[in-house]
């Protein structure tokens, strides 16, 4: 109990500073004779729009999680427990999407998916915001396929043998034997990916995407005031801080716990 | 190199596939001067991470408490917010504020070099997390035996342990470093000239954008092959004899 009121102490202290350090950096750049406060005064009216931008980030990567999480599954287990065509097929597919720079993968979504798909009578339109899904979540497709694989082959091939001796046949060996061992080891690194994606899902406002960056440069330009510069960014960057630490220190944790003895 | 590039304006004019960058000088100027920026990125924030990695490391390992807690203050901060907007701060807001703080008319450092040092301290904070494991994986007893032949704490970090840490993390090193090539790409979004930059200038002036994404993958899977497989050259060259499965 000390411990964890400790840690959140700590927690407290370490925001304080870095929202003192953003300001004292503010402060060297402010030249005019106001103070820092009357500088960053305008920056309290921008903070619903700032974090309504964030929210969209925070949105646009849960969704990009989600649908690369199910095609990585499957692709990850296409290339663990099958052979032959389907096996080379997963892996090229694997490799291809996680070597591939994140930036290049969404422009190519964003360039060459069209406007709206017409199927029958239905219009299916895409909107940049859900092109820049389907971009990032190509990329973390790739990833999970990879901490699926390595979840999987984790499990001693002893496990197989007995499920086999059991006469149990392949998909129910998977579910009830190796996927309830496995799954508590891919949780981590998964979680790992996650925290890769929302470092990457920033770069949707480089394509067109409206989200934290792309309002903050809008605020920018609205003040048209240069002392704002840090304190905007600055705040940006304590967002983004404070939703992914507490997750890294999260998977971290577990990785400890459910750590192979 | 004549019946090259006629190969590919047939090619564009029968099929329509518009590699213009085999064929028009203009373009093709455009497109290797974006691989000799996206080489110089790569090349200069490989090897300054990799500087500060070994800086982190020694210092986590033989800093005072104030060293200690710095180190890992830095590794928090670079590692958990987006490299983007590292790259919009230290160029937008940084870059500005040292500017007039030094007085000067001019920039001090140009995109370029921004780009760098965003770059190299987004990795270096990875890399030092990769040699410190290193350093911890060194036995406890081959220290205690540098310790008794009377090696300073130094000695023993740049003799004796870093040259078996850097061996141990050549593996976690390989993943950052791919991970930082691939990274090289955000510098586009400060005006870098490289190799996206110069993909999306020929595409919005020929209209080629799928052919350009073509090649631009093909290029980016075959520099992050390259440097693998070099990676592991290495890696096997060094492998530590009776360490791990090797």
């Amino acid at each position: 109990m000390n411990n964890q009121a400790n840690w959140r102490c700590k927690v407290l202290m370490r925001f304080g500073l870095a929202i003192v350090i953003v300001l004292a950096l503010s402060e060297a750049h402010a030249t005019s004779q106001e103070s820092w406060i009357d500088e960053i005064a305008p920056l309290w009216k921008w903070m619903p729009l700032l974090l309504k931008g964030f929210l969209v980030d925070v949105g646009i990567s849960i969704a990009a999680m989600l649908i690369g999480t199910a095609f990585g599954a499957i692709i990850g287990v296409g290339q663990t427990l099958f052979k032959g065509i389907i096996r080379i097929f997963c892996l090229g597919l694997t490799q291809f999407f996680r070597n591939a720079p994140w930036l290049v993968l969404l422009f190519f979504c964003i360039l060459l998916i069209p406007h709206q798909i017409t199927v029958f009578d239905w219009v299916i339109p895409f909107p940049p915001w859900m092109k820049g899904i389907i971009g990032l979540a190509l990329p973390v497709m790739g990833n999970v396929s990879e901490v699926v694989r390595g979840g999987l082959i984790s499990i001693p091939s002893a496990q197989w043998e007995a499920a086999d001796a059991l006469a149990l046949n392949k998909w129910q060996t998977l579910r009830i034997v190796i996927l309830p061992q496995a799954l508590k080891r891919m949780l981590p690194p998964w979680m790992n990916v996650y925290a890769v994606l929302i470092m990457a899902t920033p770069l949707v406002s480089i394509v067109g995407v409206e989200d934290s960056v792309t309002v903050a440069r809008s605020v920018l330009s609205a003040e048209g005031n240069t002392a704002l510069l840090m304190p905007v960014y600055g705040l940006l960057l304590i967002l983004f801080y404070a939703y992914c630490a507490p997750i890294a220190r999260l998977a971290r944790f577990l990785e400890v716990r459910y750590a192979v003895k | 190199m004549e019946t090259v590039s006629e190969l590919f304006r047939t090619l564009n004019t029968t099929y329509g596939f518009d590699l213009s960058i085999f064929y028009d000088s203009y373009d093709a100027d455009l497109f290797t001067r974006g691989m000799y920026f996206t080489a110089l990125l790569s090349a200069a924030s490989v090897f300054g991470s990799l500087f500060l990695g070994v800086i982190g490391a020694y210092l986590q390992f033989n800093g005072g408490v104030v060293a200690r807690k710095f180190v890992s203050a830095y590794i928090q901060v670079f590692r958990n917010t987006p490299p983007l907007i590292q790259l919009y701060f230290f160029f937008f807001s940084l870059g500005p504020s040292l500017t007039s703080a030094t007085g000067m008319s001019e920039p001090i450092l140009s995109n370029v070099a921004w780009a760098i040092v965003s770059l190299t301290l987004y990795a270096g904070a990875f890399n030092i997390e990769v040699f410190r494991s290193g350093v911890e994986a060194v036995p406890a007893a081959t220290i205690e035996a540098a310790d008794s032949l009377g090696l300073s704490k130094r000695q023993t970090f740049l003799q004796i342990i870093l040259p078996l840490a850097f061996r141990i993390s050549l593996p976690g090193l390989n993943n950052n470093l791919v991970n930082l090539i691939k990274t090289t790409t955000n510098a586009y979004a400060i005006a870098v000239p490289e190799l996206l930059y110069g993909a999306s200038q020929v595409w919005s002036d020929k209209l080629n954008a799928l052919e350009m994404m073509i090649v631009l993958l093909i290029v980016y899977t075959a520099v992050i092959g390259l440097f693998t497989w070099m990676m592991g050259c290495i890696e096997r060259n060094l492998a530590v004899p009776g360490w791990g499965r090797a």
